[in-house]
């Protein structure tokens, strides 16, 4: 069944992608909802909770005020807490709860916003989606609102998009890039959102390409090209072999201005003899890297949202533990590359390398989550 | 700095109403850990196994907490989509995920646990249907009903219910006048208290679910001729399993206040039908323990959690009594210990009382703090101290001996720093865990 699994985990809820992608920006983050959101993701889907303090707050949500439909509750805390904390600007987001009695954020997020003077947006959230879709709603939003057109920075600027700890954990891939851009002619101009200030991210719109390093950078990769003419580029820099892809790929884009997917080429086997499971560009990225290395196919198996052409025009992918389980026991591929709670599923003739997710295990392997940029990353 | 907020963070214990401190508002989750949530709670029945059936961001918590136990085996979910809560599908994608989950299982389980969560309740799912339904296709298979809905923690605590699931399934059999069972608690009384060696001392056989290895050891608890509650959450559990499998339900509070300890004990011992014993040398014990521990750790300024004990405000009065300094206290009511909360605001009116989750605690652990002696884990983190007693729930410690356990804990904190970061990460204290 779809909706069903017996032992693997399920993805970080949308509810975690807002919050991940907003933390670094000096904002507010307000999830309307009575306590299990911001505990699940102040435990489980954020790493930097403990040593570095974000404006990310719960509505405590009662079943009275639930009842009654006593928004005003809602809208007066976050007004009241936002006097307090003076934030750059308010998001609020939804749980399963404000769904049942409909709450319309939209109107809630313009009213805070009269009240407090403060630039407040609505995030259509509702925990029952992954964090693929808040955080790109999120990093969508923060370049929606912010970037403004300026001229182009000398040489070769970039933006990295798509960039979380839910993807890429504390393991120094966002901070790897900017090194490996700068060691490839290029230089970083932001970095939606690792790293960055808000006042960084504004500058987006001075870069002449961006590189999408997961699913949740391409709402705001593509929002970027069309109003700014900035093309972008997916995938990862992983690897000695799909680096130079990329690298390459970057200067045609920027050249031609037109958008390319270079992660696609992970890909390109039905029954591949190297299968990857988890985000579809970093998982891509690692595909592209073992094929280029070994020459053996590959495949991609993506059970979370995805660019079609990203995933070499896939359209769909299994995504639930019992399809993945039977697509994966048909025909057992020699290596599986995935997060190390997937092994429970996968046959054990396959040999498995671990590829932590944060956003699949949590804190579990917080210590071994890869640097994606590390060239001996998927040596084998 | 208080004075600039529209919601304080804190206030003067003179100041302050003892039924609630703080206005509600937005809160804010501290990075502590030590807690148990309703994940760790069910897994204490031998065997049992947990299906949880809710939206994904629900989910996600409940199913870490598992991963994080390395029981993932343990536990199963089914995903609520949008759609599923307006097709009138909700109790047959519960059945049939529940029997897709069970066939899928290597062995099958003694006990399910199944969950619903606040958007079931407000759909107004038919949790009877269900479970009648379940129980049917797999009659050798408990189903226990089950609820993730912190929405309705005002009206029913998830911690507090899931104390009392705890023993639902347990089979009514026959009375044994010479057991006794200690319920609600998710971790095991201390055996040197002396409630168990009262129990144990007078040839008592003593049931505690934490003790159990097997499901027939769990089971045995329903031969209990008395039961025993002490927490909060226990105290519901106890009245549960009173009414449903007619165990007669005795309440002792965990108390820092002797008077009420020597009074719960005659109780005890009234209840068992044995002589109640004198507890002077307990008393002098625990005393000799507080002035002792009192000579070390001086004038340190001391900050209680409500996480770490369940009267905090008498825990307060106990040391401030023996000369600690108490300084602190992290809670947001007094609602069961008045007396205790009278007293401190009368003889320490500055004593100050923080809010445990007010947006205004946010950056309150970077501020400047004087060396502090916590008691539990919140207020390690609030005050960035490494010397904490590392309990949740008064940490299985009762009566005179308890205390003087704890003060035997607290010189130990206030020697040996901790490894803070590390210990307050870990979820749900005495739970195995991978992050070790």
């Amino acid at each position: 069944m779809k909706n069903v699994s017996r032992i693997i985990p399920c993805y970080a809820a949308d509810t975690s992608g807002v919050c991940s992608a907003l933390y670094e920006l000096g904002g507010m983050t307000v999830v309307h909802d009575a306590s299990g959101c911001n505990s699940t993701y102040a435990t489980h889907d954020e790493p930097r909770w403990y040593d570095r303090q974000s404006l990310i707050f719960i509505s405590a949500l009662t079943e009275m005020d639930a009842i009654m439909g006593n928004d005003e509750k809602l809208i007066a805390d976050v007004v009241s807490a936002a006097h307090d904390r003076n934030p750059a600007f308010i998001a609020v987001c939804g749980s399963p709860m404000p769904m049942m009695t409909g709450v319309d954020f939209d109107a809630a997020a313009a009213e805070i916003e009269r009240r407090s003077g403060i630039r407040t947006f609505a995030m259509h959230t509702n925990g029952t989606h992954s964090y693929i879709n808040g955080a790109s709603e999120a990093l969508y939003t923060i370049a929606k609102e912010y970037v403004r057109d300026i001229p182009k920075a000398a040489g070769t600027g970039v933006n990295i998009l798509g960039a979380t700890p839910l993807d890429f954990g504390l393991g120094g891939t966002a901070a790897s890039l900017r090194q490996w851009l700068h060691e490839n002619g290029f230089s970083a101009v932001s970095c939606f959102a690792m790293g960055d200030s808000l006042d960084s991210l504004k500058k987006a719109a001075s870069a002449k390409v961006s590189l999408v390093i997961s699913q949740t950078g391409i709402p705001a990769a593509q929002y970027l090209f069309e109003q700014f003419g900035i093309p972008y580029v997916c995938g990862i820099p992983t690897g000695t072999e799909f680096s130079k892809i990329i690298a390459d790929a970057l200067k045609e884009a920027a050249q031609t201005g037109t958008p390319l997917y270079p992660c696609a080429i992970g890909n390109s086997a039905d029954r591949g003899d190297i299968t990857v499971i988890g985000e579809s560009i970093s998982a891509c990225s690692a595909a592209a890297e073992l094929h280029l290395q070994t020459g053996r196919k590959t495949r991609v198996i993506c059970p979370l949202p995805f660019e079609p052409a990203c995933m070499n025009g896939a359209l769909e992918s299994p995504a639930s533990e019992e399809e993945i389980e039977r697509e994966l026991a048909a025909y057992i591929p020699e290596i599986i590359a995935a997060d190390p709670l997937y092994r429970m599923i996968c046959p054990p003739q396959a040999k498995f390398l671990e590829l932590p997710h944060y956003a699949f295990s949590g804190r579990c392997f917080d210590k071994r989550i890869p640097d994606y940029v590390n060239p001996n990353l998927f040596r084998l | 700095m208080n004075a600039a907020y529209e919601k304080p963070r804190s206030i003067r214990i003179a100041d302050a109403n003892p039924s609630v401190f703080f206005a509600s508002g937005l809160e804010y989750n501290p990075p502590v850990r030590g807690m148990w949530n309703i994940v760790h709670t069910g897994m204490l029945i031998p065997g049992a196994h947990q299906i949880f059936a809710c939206a994904q961001g629900c989910l996600r918590g409940v199913i870490l907490t598992a991963a994080e136990m390395n029981a993932l085996d343990r536990m199963s979910w089914i995903s609520v989509s949008e759609q599923d809560m307006y097709d009138g599908t909700l109790e047959t994608d519960i059945i049939d995920g529940c029997t897709d989950i069970l066939h899928k299982l290597p062995y099958r389980p003694p006990v399910v646990l199944l969950f619903l969560s606040c958007i079931h309740l407000f759909a107004g799912v038919d949790f009877e249907i269900i479970l009648t339904e379940l129980r049917s296709r797999f009659p050798e298979t408990e189903f226990t009903d089950c609820y993730m809905t912190p929405t309705m923690r005002q009206t029913m605590p998830p911690a507090f219910k899931m104390a009392a699931q705890l023993y639902a399934p347990l089979k009514p059999r026959p009375k044994n006048p010479r057991a006794v069972a200690i319920l609600g608690n998710d971790r095991a009384t201390d055996e040197r208290s002396e409630l168990v060696r009262l129990i144990r001392q007078n040839g008592f056989r003593l049931h505690d679910l934490t003790l159990c290895r097997t499901y027939e050891e769990y089971q045995q608890i329903a031969e209990s001729a008395l039961g025993i509650s002490y927490t909060p959450a226990g105290k519901f559990a106890g009245e549960e399993a009173e009414r449903r499998l007619g165990i007669p339900h005795l309440h002792i509070p965990a108390s820092f206040d002797y008077s009420e300890i020597t009074a719960n004990y005659w109780l005890l011992c009234d209840s068992l039908g044995i002589p109640c014993p004198d507890f002077s040398a307990e008393i002098a014990a625990a005393d000799n323990a507080l002035d002792r521990s009192c000579a070390i750790i001086g004038d340190t300024p001391v900050a209680i959690d409500f996480t770490a004990v369940t009267r905090p405000f008498e825990l307060a009065k106990l040391l401030t009594e023996h000369g600690f300094s108490v300084r602190y206290i992290i809670a947001d009511t007094a609602s069961d210990e008045q007396a205790a909360f009278q007293w401190l605001a009368e003889h320490c009116p500055d004593l100050e009382i923080f809010s445990a989750v007010n947006v205004n605690m946010l950056h309150f652990r970077q501020e400047t703090h004087e060396p502090v002696l916590a008691v539990g884990q919140k207020a390690a983190y609030y005050f960035a101290t490494d010397h904490f007693v590392n309990i949740v729930v008064n940490g299985g410690l009762y009566g005179f001996a308890g205390i003087q356990a704890l003060t035997e804990l607290m010189t130990d904190a206030f020697l040996t720093p901790k490894d803070s970061a590390s210990v307050l990460r870990h979820k749900g204290i005495g739970c195995a865990s991978c992050l070790l």
